[in-house]
Formats: C-alpha cells, sequence, structure tokens
C-alpha cells in the first residue's frame, strides 16, 4: 500500500462505519474490496491488519451499529474474509474477536438482516475468502456454518445458491486435499470430518425423495468434477465417484425425470476427469447407459463432449455418434422410398421412436433438428475427430430438411408428410441446416451430389420467400461449395457443370443486387466478393462474371442510399478492379471504371461520403491494392499513397484514420525493400549518408509521412496514436539499426533542433495538444529529411509508445484515486448538511 | 339454416343463405377466367391477331374456322369475351332479399343480379367499395366497347361440339351461361339499388336478423359481415388481411362466438409471400429498365397498385429510376388515384394520421407532382405525345384479353429487353400470355396476394373459436398440384364442412331458442 493510500484509509474507513454512511454506489465498495484483494493475494503477513488499525475499526465499528444497512455489512463481510484469507491475519481477527460476530452464530446469520440475499451472498463470499488454511477450516465447522452452507444451497436466490454450491466444492477439496497425507480408501473413516459431512450431505440428498436436494446434490458434483485445475486430478474423485455411482445409475435406469437433465452434465465432468482414463470399468458403461436412456436433446450435449475427448473408447464414441446422426437418419428415412438410399445408421443400432415422436410434434422438431445441427458444425469444424462421419448421408439428409423446409419436397411416407409440415417456412432450421452445410463443404467425398446439392441452394437463392437471413447463410454456403465445385471441375476438367451453375449463380445474384431490401443487396455484394476472393483465377467464373449484368449493378450500388451497402459496394468493385482494371488482359467493356475512374471514383467516396462505413471499405481496398502491388511504379504509388494521406488524416472517423496509418505501414515497408539494396539487413551505421537511406527519406517526405504520424502520437483516438508510434518505431528501427539516440547536445545544436524541441514538448502533451501545425508551423518542416532524421532519433518513441499503452483511465483507476473519490463523496454529503442546517 | 352455393371460384363467391325467413345474398362475384378461352381485342389492328389461322376439327372439317383461331397450338374463341355468372337456376333469385358486398372484387356480378332476375331488394355496401367497385365495372364495359366486335361466337357452346374440341375449351363448363358484359345503364341501375353502410352499423333486415359490417383489412371499404339474430350469429368472412397495408385492419374481436362462420376468399397463391413478391417485383423491374427495357405491369385500376406505387416510391430513387417515367393508364386512372386519396376513414391509422397534417395519405400524389408517375385514361391522345422508352406501364386488364395491356404486348412482345411482370393473382399468367406466343420479352410471374394464408386462417379460428366453419372445397385439401402441402388447407377442429358450385348446403346449426313476445291481452 502506498502511503499516500496509507493516508487516505482511515478517512475512509470511518466514512464507511459512519451511522449515516453515505449512499456510496455498489461499483466502489466492489473496487474496494478488489483493491484489498490484490493488496492481500501475495502477501500473508499480518501487517497490513496492525499498520492500518482502521480496518479492524471499521468492522468492530459496523459490528456495533444497531441496524447496519445490508450494503455496508456485505461489505464488511467480504472485507473480513478478504483479510482473514491468512492464518497470520485470522489469528489477529481472531484475537479482536471479530470473526465469530460476523461468520458464527452471533452474526448476522439469525438476524432480520440476513433476509437480504445480499447478506447472505456476502457471508458466503466472505467464508470461500477465508478458507485457504486449517484454522479457518476448523473454525466454520466448529460454528455450525457447514449447516448454514447446506441450507443456502436451497436459497430462493439463484446467486447464492450457486455461490454456496461452489463453496461446497472449494470446502471438500480444501479439507481432502489439506487435512489428508496418504492415499484415500472407500471407508468413510478414513476421511477428514468436514469432507466426511459434505459426502455424506450428497449423499443423503441422492437419496432424498425432494427432486430439488436431488437436483442441488447433481449441480454440486457437477461443478465439483468440474473444476478441472484442482481436485478432477486427485485420486479421491475416484473414491467419491464409487460412493455414488449406483446411485446415478438408479436415476438413469428409473428414468427419474427431475434428476436426468443435470446428468448429462455431471457425465460429461466426470468423463473428462484424467481418474477415469482408463477404457475398461463400470464408468463407459454407465455412459453408455446414459446415452441410451437420456432423451435425445438431453444426450446431445453428451454426444459431443464425447466425441471431442481422446481417450473415450470407440464404442462409446460410436454410441454418442448415433445419438447425434439419429435425427439426421429420421429425416432421411421420412423422406425416401424404402431402401432407396442406405440411411445414415444401422437400424438395429438405434431406436428411431423417440426421435420420431419428437421429430413429429411441432413444439419440439425445430428445437431437436437445430441442437442437432448445432452439434454435427461443432464436429465437423474440428480438425481431428476420433470417429467417420458419414458426410455423404449427411449431407443428403441436410439438402432434404433444406427442402422439406421450403416445400419443395414431396414426402414418402406419412412421418415425412407431418415433419414437413413441421418444418415449412422455418427459418431457424433452415439457417442451422445452411450452417452445417457450409462447413461440410470442406470435407471430402461428397462430390457426387454436387449437382444435387446446387439445385438446392438455387431454389433457395432464387425462392422470393427465402428471407434475408437465410438468404445471407445460403450465399455463404454456395460461396464455399462453388470453391469446393471449382476444386473438383479442376481434377477432373469438367468445366461444363460449373460453368452452368455459374450463369444459374449470376443471374439470380443480378436480381437480388437489385432488391428493394437493403439486407439483400448488402450480402449479395458480400457473396460477390467472397467469390471474387476465392475463384478470380479462374478463367470460367472471370468469364461468366464478365458477360453478366453483374458488374454494372455493382458499380451503381456505389450510389446506393444505405450507406452499409456502398461500403459493401466499394469492397466489391474494389476487389472486381483486380479482375477489370488490374488484369493483364485488357480493360473490361461494359464497365464505367476503369483504373483511374475507379481510384477517383474511391477517392471522391473517401473525401465526401458522409458516412463512416464506406469511406473505411476505401482505405482497406487500398491497403489491399497497395500490398498486392496494384498501384503501379513507385512513383505513382507515393504520389497515390500521398492523396489519400491529405484526405484521411483529418477524417472524423478514428477508423479511417486508422486505415490511412496501415496504408502507411505498407508503404513504407515496401518502399523500404524496394529501395533498400539488400531488404534484409539493416543499415550499418546510425545516421547515414547512403543514397537509399537518403532516397527512402526523401520518398516520405514527399508523400508527407511524417507530418501524417506525428500528428497521429497526439490523436484523441489512442488506437490511431498507438498504431502511429508503431509504425514510427519501426521506421526508427530501420534508420537507427542499433538504437542509439542521438546526443542530445547535437540536436539542439543542429538548425532544426528548436523544431524538434517543440515537438517533444507537443507530444508529451499527448491528445490534449492543441493546434498540431500542419505544415511545419512553429518550426518543425516534415517534410525536411534531415529533420525528419533527427526527430526519428530524439524522440523517445518507447517511452510514448508506453504511454499510449496505459489504458486511458489509469489515472482514475488507482486506488488512491477511488479512495479521493469516497472522501469526496463524504465531503459533498456533509456540504450539503451543512448548507441545510 | 340452408346456404346456396352460386359459385365455384372460393375468391369470387356468391352464396345464398337462408336464415330466419330472411333470404341474403353474400356476394356476388364475376368469374372472369371465362375470358381466357377467347382471343385478344386489340385497340389497333393487329395484322398477327388477324392472320391466325382458323381451327380445323382432325377430320379436316372447317365449319368452326370462323369461330375458332389457333395460335401457337392453343384454340381461342375469335368472339367478344363472355363471363361465366353465378348460378342462376338453383333458386329463384327474386326471393333474395339483401345483397351484402364484401369488397369491390365481389361485385361485379352485380347488374347481371339485379337486372336479370327480378331482385327487387337491397343491396348493402361501403362507400369505397361502390366507388370503386363502379371504377372497375366502368373500366370493363369501356375496354369492352371501344373495340366493338363484328361476329359473335355461339356454335362452338353446341355441347355436341364442345366434346370434340381441344381443352380447355372441351372442359369449360356452363357455357351456355356464359354471358357477354354489361352495359353502363346496367351498371348505373344496379349501383342505384345500393344502400351505404359504415363499419359497425347494425342493419336489421325485417326485425328478424342484424346483419353489420366489420372491417377486413383487404381493400379500401373491404368488410366481412355478421349476421345475427337474438340467439344464433354467422359470420361471414370474404377477403380479409392481417397485413399491414393501406386498408383499415381487420376486426377479428367481432368474430368472436359465432355457430357458423363462412369463410371465403383466402389467398390464392398461399405459398407465396407478399413481402417477397414484393421485393421480386422491384428487383425484376430495376433490372429490366436498367438494361434498357420496358416494364408491363398489367393491373387492376385500384387495390395492389397503390401499395406497388408505395414501394416504388421509396425504392426508385436508391435504385437509380429517378428518371423513368411511370405510366398509370386507364378509363378511371385519374379517379382511383383521386378516391385513394379522399377515403380517409377508410384507411389505416399511419395513412389517417398523415390526412391531419394535412398530408395526402398516399406518397403516389408525390409522383404525380414530381412527373415520375403520369396518368392517362388510354394510350391515345397525350400519351402518345409523351411517351418515353424504357417506362414502367401500369395498364388493365390482367386478363390480358382486353384494354391497354394488349396494345403494349403487341407492341414490346417481340423484344427481349422487355418485361411483363404479373401481380394480380386472379388469373394463370402462362393462360393469360398463350394468344401471344411465341413471345420474345421476359416473364416474371410475382402475384401479390395479401389476403388471409393457412397459417394466418389456422391462427385466427383459434382465436375466435366459431362451433363450425364452412368454406369452400378447394380449402379442404391441399392444391392439386401440390398434393403433398398439408399445411396449405384450413385445420381445425371439427372439420370444415365443404360446399361447391350449384350445392345446397344445410349449415350444421340446429336452432334451440327463439325469443316470442307475449301480448298482454293473451298472456
Amino acid at each position: 500500500m502506498t502511503r499516500e493510500c496509507a493516508l487516505l484509509l482511515p478517512g475512509v474507513c470511518a466514512a464507511l462505519a459512519h451511522p449515516r454512511q453515505p449512499c456510496l454506489d455498489d461499483t466502489c465498495l466492489e473496487k474496494l474490496l478488489d483493491w484489498f484483494r490484490s493488496l492481500t493475494w501475495f502477501d500473508p503477513t499480518v501487517e497490513l491488519v496492525q499498520d492500518n488499525p482502521c480496518l479492524t475499526e471499521l468492522i468492530t465499528s459496523v459490528l456495533a451499529l444497531p441496524e447496519p444497512s445490508p450494503s455496508i455489512l456485505s461489505f464488511t463481510l467480504q472485507l473480513a474474509g478478504i483479510l482473514a484469507s491468512s492464518e497470520s491475519r485470522f489469528q489477529h481477527l481472531q484475537q479482536e474477536k471479530l470473526l465469530g460476530r460476523l461468520f458464527g452464530q452471533e452474526g448476522p446469520r439469525g438476524g432480520a438482516v440476513w433476509e437480504e440475499a445480499s447478506v447472505r451472498s456476502a457471508w458466503v463470499k466472505g467464508v470461500h475468502s477465508m478458507l485457504h488454511h486449517q484454522p479457518a477450516l476448523h473454525f466454520l465447522c466448529s460454528t455450525g456454518g457447514m449447516d448454514v452452507i447446506f441450507t443456502l444451497q436451497g436459497d430462493p436466490s439463484l446467486f447464492v445458491a450457486s455461490a454456496a454450491s461452489q463453496l461446497l466444492v472449494h470446502v471438500l477439496t480444501f479439507s481432502l486435499e489439506s487435512e489428508t497425507s496418504k492415499p484415500l480408501s472407500t471407508k468413510d473413516c478414513d476421511w477428514p470430518a468436514c469432507a466426511q459431512m459434505i459426502i455424506k450431505h450428497i449423499e443423503e440428498s441422492l437419496q432424498s425423495s425432494s427432486a430439488s436436494h436431488i437436483e442441488q446434490a447433481l449441480k454440486l458434483l457437477t461443478s465439483l468434477f468440474g473444476s478441472c485445475f484442482g481436485s478432477c486430478y486427485a485420486a479421491w474423485t475416484e473414491v467419491l465417484w464409487l460412493h455414488i455411482a449406483k446411485q446415478i445409475e438408479s436415476f438413469l435406469l428409473e428414468e427419474n425425470v427431475q434428476a436426468q437433465p443435470v446428468l448429462a452434465n455431471l457425465l460429461l465432468n466426470v468423463a473428462r476427469s484424467p481418474v477415469f482414463g482408463g477404457t475398461e470399468g463400470s464408468f463407459w458403461a454407465l455412459v453408455t447407459s446414459a446415452l441410451e436412456h437420456l432423451t435425445p436433446v438431453q444426450a446431445g450435449p453428451l454426444a459431443v463432449g464425447l466425441l471431442k475427448l481422446c481417450k473415450c473408447p470407440q464404442d462409446v464414441s460410436i454410441q454418442a455418434l448415433t445419438v447425434l446422426l439419429q435425427p439426421m437418419d429420421c429425416i432421411l428415412r421420412a423422406a425416401s422410398q424404402p431402401l432407396e438410399y442406405a440411411g445414415l445408421l444401422d437400424e438395429s443400432v438405434s431406436d428411431p421412436v423417440t426421435v420420431e415422436s419428437l421429430l413429429s410434434s411441432k413444439t419440439s422438431c425445430a428445437g431437436l433438428l437445430c441442437q442437432t445441427l448445432a452439434h454435427l458444425e461443432k464436429l465437423l469444424s474440428l480438425k481431428h475427430l476420433r470417429v467417420d462421419l458419414p458426410c455423404v448421408s449427411l449431407l443428403r439428409s441436410l439438402m432434404t430438411i433444406l427442402q422439406f423446409c421450403n416445400g419443395f419436397l414431396s414426402p414418402a411416407s406419412p412421418l415425412g408428410s407431418t415433419i414437413s409440415r413441421n418444418l415449412i417456412n422455418c427459418f431457424r432450421v433452415q439457417k442451422s441446416a445452411l450452417d452445417v452445410l457450409a462447413v461440410l463443404s470442406e470435407k471430402k467425398g461428397c462430390d457426387t451430389l454436387i449437382g444435387s446439392l446446387f439445385d438446392v441452394l438455387l431454389a433457395y437463392l432464387q425462392s422470393p420467400n427465402t428471407s434475408p437471413t437465410v438468404l445471407k447463410k445460403t450465399f455463404q454456403a454456395t460461396s464455399k461449395w462453388l470453391v469446393r465445385l471449382q476444386e473438383l471441375s479442376c481434377s477432373n476438367s469438367q468445366w461444363q457443370q460449373m460453368e452452368k451453375i455459374l450463369e444459374d449463380v449470376f443471374l439470380v445474384l443480378q436480381k437480388r443486387l437489385c432488391s428493394p431490401c437493403w439486407e439483400v443487396r448488402d450480402s449479395s455484394l458480400e457473396f460477390l466478393t467472397a467469390m471474387v476472393k476465392c475463384l478470380r483465377e479462374q478463367k470460367e467464373f472471370r468469364q461468366c462474371l464478365l458477360s453478366s449484368e453483374v458488374l454494372r449493378l455493382t458499380e451503381s450500388l456505389l450510389e446506393d442510399p444505405e450507406s452499409y451497402v456502398r461500403a459493401s459496394a466499394v469492397t466489391a468493385v474494389g476487389h472486381l478492379a483486380f479482375i477489370t482494371c488490374f488484369a493483364p488482359e485488357s480493360p473490361v467493356t461494359g464497365s464505367q471504371y476503369n483504373k483511374e475512374n475507379t481510384i477517383a471514383k474511391f477517392q471522391e467516396i473517401l473525401s465526401t461520403d458522409s458516412e463512416g462505413f464506406p469511406r473505411r471499405a476505401v482505405i482497406n481496398i487500398f491497403t489491399k491494392w497497395l500490398r498486392e502491388g496494384c498501384t503501379g511504379q513507385l512513383e505513382d504509388t507515393e504520389q497515390f499513397v500521398s492523396r489519400v494521406i491529405q484526405t484521411v488524416e483529418h477524417d472524423l472517423d478514428w477508423e479511417v484514420r486508422l486505415g490511412g496509418l496501415e496504408l502507411v505501414e505498407v508503404f513504407c515497408r515496401q518502399t523500404i525493400c524496394q529501395l533498400s539494396q539488400c531488404p534484409y539487413a539493416p543499415v550499418s551505421s546510425a545516421v547515414t549518408n547512403s543514397t537509399p537511406q537518403n532516397e527512402l527519406l526523401q520518398v516520405f517526405c514527399r508523400a508527407k509521412l511524417f507530418g501524417f504520424l506525428f500528428r497521429s502520437l497526439c490523436d484523441c483516438d489512442k488506437p490511431v496514436g498507438q498504431t502511429a508510434c508503431d509504425v514510427l518505431i519501426g521506421l526508427r528501427g530501420h534508420f537507427y539499426p542499433m538504437s542509439t539516440l542521438e546526443n542530445p547536445q547535437e540536436i539542439e545544436d543542429s538548425p532544426a533542433g528548436r523544431g524538434i524541441a517543440w515537438l517533444q514538448r507537443t507530444l508529451r502533451q499527448g491528445s490534449v495538444a492543441q493546434n498540431f501545425p500542419t505544415d511545419g508551423g512553429d518550426g518543425v518542416d516534415f517534410q525536411d529529411p534531415e529533420s525528419m532524421m533527427l526527430a526519428l532519433g530524439a524522440i523517445d518513441l518507447l517511452e510514448l509508445h508506453d504511454e499510449l499503452n496505459k489504458s486511458s483511465d489509469h489515472v482514475e483507476e488507482s486506488p488512491q484515486s477511488l479512495l479521493q473519490d469516497i472522501l469526496a463523496t463524504v465531503g459533498t454529503i456533509e456540504d450539503n448538511e451543512a448548507d441545510c442546517y | 339454416f340452408f346456404q346456396y352455393c352460386l359459385s365455384g371460384h372460393p375468391t369470387l363467391p356468391c352464396n345464398v343463405l337462408k336464415f330466419k325467413s330472411t333470404t341474403i345474398m353474400l356476394d356476388c362475384g364475376l368469374d372472369m377466367t371465362s375470358t381466357l378461352n377467347f382471343l385478344p381485342l386489340p385497340l389497333v389492328q393487329s395484322p398477327r391477331l388477324s392472320k391466325l389461322p382458323g381451327w380445323v376439327l382432325k377430320d379436316g372439317s372447317t365449319f368452326l374456322d370462323k369461330e375458332l383461331k389457333e395460335c401457337s397450338g392453343h384454340v381461342f374463341v375469335d368472339s367478344v369475351p363472355e363471363f361465366c355468372l353465378p348460378e342462376t337456376e338453383l333458386l329463384d333469385l327474386s326471393t333474395v332479399d339483401v345483397i351484402l358486398i364484401s369488397n369491390y372484387h365481389c361485385m361485379m356480378a352485380l347488374p347481371y343480379i339485379t337486372e336479370y332476375t327480378g331482385f327487387t331488394g337491397t343491396v348493402y355496401a361501403t362507400e369505397p367499395t361502390v366507388q370503386i367497385g363502379r371504377l372497375l365495372m366502368e373500366e370493363l364495359v369501356n375496354s369492352i366497347e371501344r373495340v366493338p366486335k363484328a361476329q359473335s361466337a355461339s356454335m362452338w357452346k353446341n355441347k355436341e361440339v364442345q366434346r370434340l374440341l381441344p381443352a380447355p375449351l372441351k372442359d369449360a363448363v356452363e357455357v351456355s351461361m356464359w354471358r357477354k358484359c354489361y352495359t353502363m345503364p346496367e351498371v348505373n341501375a344496379a349501383l342505384s339499388k345500393i344502400q351505404l353502410v359504415g363499419y359497425s352499423q347494425k342493419i336489421e333486415l325485417f326485425g328478424a336478423v342484424q346483419v353489420t359490417p366489420l372491417s377486413s383489412g383487404y381493400a379500401l371499404g373491404s368488410s366481412n359481415w355478421i349476421i345475427q339474430s337474438h340467439y344464433e350469429k354467422v359470420s361471414y368472412v370474404s377477403g380479409s388481411s392481417l397485413l399491414t397495408t393501406h386498408p383499415q385492419p381487420m376486426d377479428q374481436a367481432s368474430l368472436k362466438n359465432s355457430d357458423v362462420l363462412i369463410l371465403t376468399g383466402l389467398t390464392q397463391i398461399p405459398t407465396a409471400n407478399p413481402d417477397g413478391m414484393v421485393g421480386e417485383f422491384c428487383s425484376n423491374l430495376a433490372m429490366t429498365v436498367r438494361n434498357g427495357g420496358n416494364v408491363l405491369v398489367p393491373c387492376y385500376p385500384s387495390g395492389v397498385i397503390y401499395d406497388l406505387l408505395e414501394c416504388l416510391y421509396q425504392y426508385i430513387d436508391s435504385a437509380g429510376l429517378s428518371n423513368v417515367p411511370f405510366y398509370f393508364i386507364s378509363p378511371v386512372a385519374n379517379s382511383s388515384l383521386e378516391f385513394s386519396q379522399i377515403f380517409a376513414e377508410w384507411l389505416c391509422h399511419n395513412k389517417q394520421t398523415k390526412v391531419y397534417l394535412p398530408e395526402p395519405p398516399f406518397p403516389h400524389a408525390e409522383l404525380i407532382q414530381t412527373n415520375k408517375l403520369k396518368h392517362y385514361p388510354s394510350i391515345h391522345g397525350d400519351f402518345s405525345n409523351d411517351f418515353k422508352q424504357p417506362c414502367v406501364v401500369f395498364t388493365g386488364h390482367p386478363s390480358l384479353r382486353f384494354g391497354d395491356v394488349v396494345h403494349f404486348m403487341e407492341l414490346w412482345g417481340k423484344s427481349s429487353l422487355n418485361t411483363v411482370i404479373f401481380t394480380e393473382p386472379d388469373f394463370s399468367y402462362l393462360d393469360a400470355l398463350a394468344p401471344y406466343q411465341p413471345l420474345a420479352m421476359k416473364c416474371v410471374y410475382c402475384p401479390i396476394d395479401t389476403r388471409l394464408n393457412f397459417i394466418q386462417v389456422s391462427k385466427l379460428l383459434k382465436e375466435v373459436q366459431p362451433l363450425h366453419v364452412v368454406c369452400p372445397e378447394q380449402y379442404t385439401q391441399p392444391p392439386p398440384t401440390q398434393s403433398h402441402r398439408t399445411d396449405l388447407m384450413v385445420d381445425c377442429q371439427p372439420p370444415a364442412m365443404s360446399y361447391r358450385r350449384a350445392e345446397v348446403l344445410t349449415l350444421p346449426y340446429k336452432r334451440r331458442y327463439e325469443k316470442i313476445e307475449i301480448m298482454p291481452d293473451v298472456s
């Protein structure tokens, strides 16, 4: 604790303990507690309480209040818990007889204030903080604290109940890990008393006839096995599991409806524990039983979790996969004639009755499918999956779902008719199915169905009934499958299919670009950009694109009234330019924008568009062009960058200015590479007269880079300043590879010395600097290579960097400031009271 | 309780309800799909149509070649188009006491009923229904009368001859009942029998029955009807919509506690979401115009066109179509656009609010003011001077058999740059296009039908919980072309009772109570 804080603390404690305690907001008190946590975290000594007697005085004063407010009592309980977290401070507080009055029977436990959930919550938190040493544990057990915690598990406040459950986990773990020195056996007498008490409580709860007690016990066990870093590695968890496994099994076999929803999470947490690493034993049999007995909705999360586990036995993984594939299989069977397709699962393995009944119900059908599809999407996104997913059948099932949803499929069975009726126009299922479809494009082996798949996708793209959000997902899936189709066409040289599909895609894209709904126009442009990114090298793609109206329509959307659409149009036109302007072939006819016109149009948007999004899009595209070397020779690029800088440096949108700095960074890197004879070797001395270095400086000065960079250091938006600083540090690293600063005297003596000194002073003011000159102003010439060389060497950019990286409220966030704020609040109240009198 | 079902068309209903000694006709829709069997009526001489070969029987007989013409494998009647009337033989229509009209599309057969059957009762309808219904009738009469056809074909209707004809003429039903269009004096006479009513207004019929119109949310002034006595309540739901478009929203609450709910006029295209279709319409329109082509939108002069113009008002600037002229051509175009702006009390809340600002409720006023939308009574006169291409033309009739649309089909059909976009769901677009084949212009089908779909009906029935539902047989089974779509049918308990044309139905309700008054001297 700093001296200043130590001086302020007594005043604060006195204010808090005052009977008419000021109305401090809860965040103030929380911040204060956070500060004490940080003070005690690495310091177990008693000095904090000894050197600051005001803390114990505060606790004593609050306890002496006839009717303390719930908020100050809650604060005091938590503060005491934090202070008592080390044994020495615990003893100190015990000597003062404070802990018993707070956490013991004579504390608030029995009083009226206990009705307040915040007080109960604070009591639990206080105990939790305190329980890091044996005396605290003994104190808790001897003062009847355990029974209080057991009761609080069923507290009407969910926060209190959850905190009590977490506390029990902590107590059990701490008790077992601190009080035992030899491996535990299943015999109860070997366990510490406190642990035995908790285990007995769990067992009694599990055997209780009360559903809420069973649920509490299962949630407690779930937390216990889920706290991975501590307890689950200990052997005692296995012993504990043996205690309760039979009971858990009985819940499954008896199909205890209340218990089952919580069982999946419990079993998953146990399965994740390394203690159950072996493939033998009854545990996995229990998991298999759970997969069979839980409803598909309950078993889904368990199945996904198991499939992600490396150590899960193969037969359990297959069972888990069966759970996930069953709804998809059911869809496939319901839609097709018997024996038409193989289905996803062997019928003898699965019992489809439950799934069929869920899919037949209007209320559960969409929910089950969305959950299943979300799980499958997760699994398909995994790099390594230990079981093989039947991708072809899965794709067929997805296509069936999508056709059910738009009413295009005539089902062959009564079940199919019911499912179809449940799914028609169900956007949720459509979106989930399209998400999985997009991920499935990365899997091999689905190529035989690609033609039918595009029929489904095109039907969605063409249908006026497709909602804008579903359309967006359809576009995303289509772009991914187009890439797959292109790979396929490359490998078998069958381009007719690709051409036909592309023609259809561009036809529908034309229409969608003219949609009156801006979301549709926007996602159409994003789709176009995605296609250009992936397929621009493909001759067939370019031909289809150029023979369609898409180019012209996209360009016309640069004038769209909706700014998001204009931004997307900028991005699309920017990417299309790689085909229309920057490609070695002759310029495209039919497009009003050649390279010069496009740049001019974008410059116009950058300087005149009233919305930020299109301007951000322009600067991003400019940077992309520059990265890909599309801006021409160095002289052209220099002028281009210079023009852009002059446009963006006064932009009101900080993201545009940041984009400008990124452009500058790319330009610097490229120019350095281009002009340095050996791009990877830094120059040999700090001050060099070698031609490439001078030339570099001259290029940067002509492009007006330095003015923009130094001015950005004082930008009111911090990311801009940070980026500018990074770029300048990079430049200094190039020009001053040894990181040696210039001799201050040498700088002062130089002709530019005054200007540099002014710059240093200005930069120290940071974002509050006023009137940063645009053209040299008070003496620093940002276009003078020599001055800039000196500035780079003289200004302590690393210090600036540290300064900029501090959070903007670092001053306000300090403990001292917090304490001053509290005192100021008290002062204000006192002043007001004085006025009243 | 009896229901006489005079129409087989679920969205153009005509039912007669015998209820407590009153005879009430519910709507009198006119099935115009019969006109699809006729050749179009061109406004200017069409060499192509006049050169079509006469149809020859398989045995070489040519006796029908003056009446029937062949075009791209289809056979058409070369005569003035005729319409299929509701059944007139099932009961004596002169006994009908009142006719309740739901919306302007469901009153197109009114002159045939009021002027030809000895009807002496009263017709009840809201003011917008009458005014816009008049416009539709006027346009219909005008479109047919201004292209007089010298010949009239009737030989083909002979039953012996008809069975020799190719489909669909062979299968056309009740051809002997088909009639030529009525005249304007007949229209005026029919409309003079209408008594105007307002929403929720209770109308007593002979002290026995009370009828009340409720807002149905489908069109300006469109209504559902409650027909009730002291102990019985029948709801008649026809052409309703729950979407937020220009009309007042649907009044669902008043339909509760019905003993019988007669359900007609559901969407004809249950798989087409109106929002998606509007998007499709705009996209195709923009694509065509940007490519230098013209867009033709065959439509009625009122209804969905208001919503389309509103969508285009928001869309044209964003789509860069500000310089493209939009033309609305109809003998009643001007009246339709103006009427829409004055029926403030029949509009949805948002549009009503605008009137108090004061601003025109529909933005097409601004389109007209800025010259983006121009309207003309016909292609002759000012239009030919102002006409610029590429452009977008809204004109009738959606059957493509008469009206100015015939001219544009002939004019633009040869170029693949042009597009015809079908937005009205009443006619099969392929049948409508048949006499124009071969056709180079693009055809887009975007039927916009805002009437209730089956999901909405299911919710509505759950909400209002009628004891019995009665509906056309088409609603009790999936559409013939999509037999697997069991979601596209009315699903309720007990199952709906269905009816078909020319059927008499005993409504599934038994009267158990009757209110009587005993004179003091009798008691």
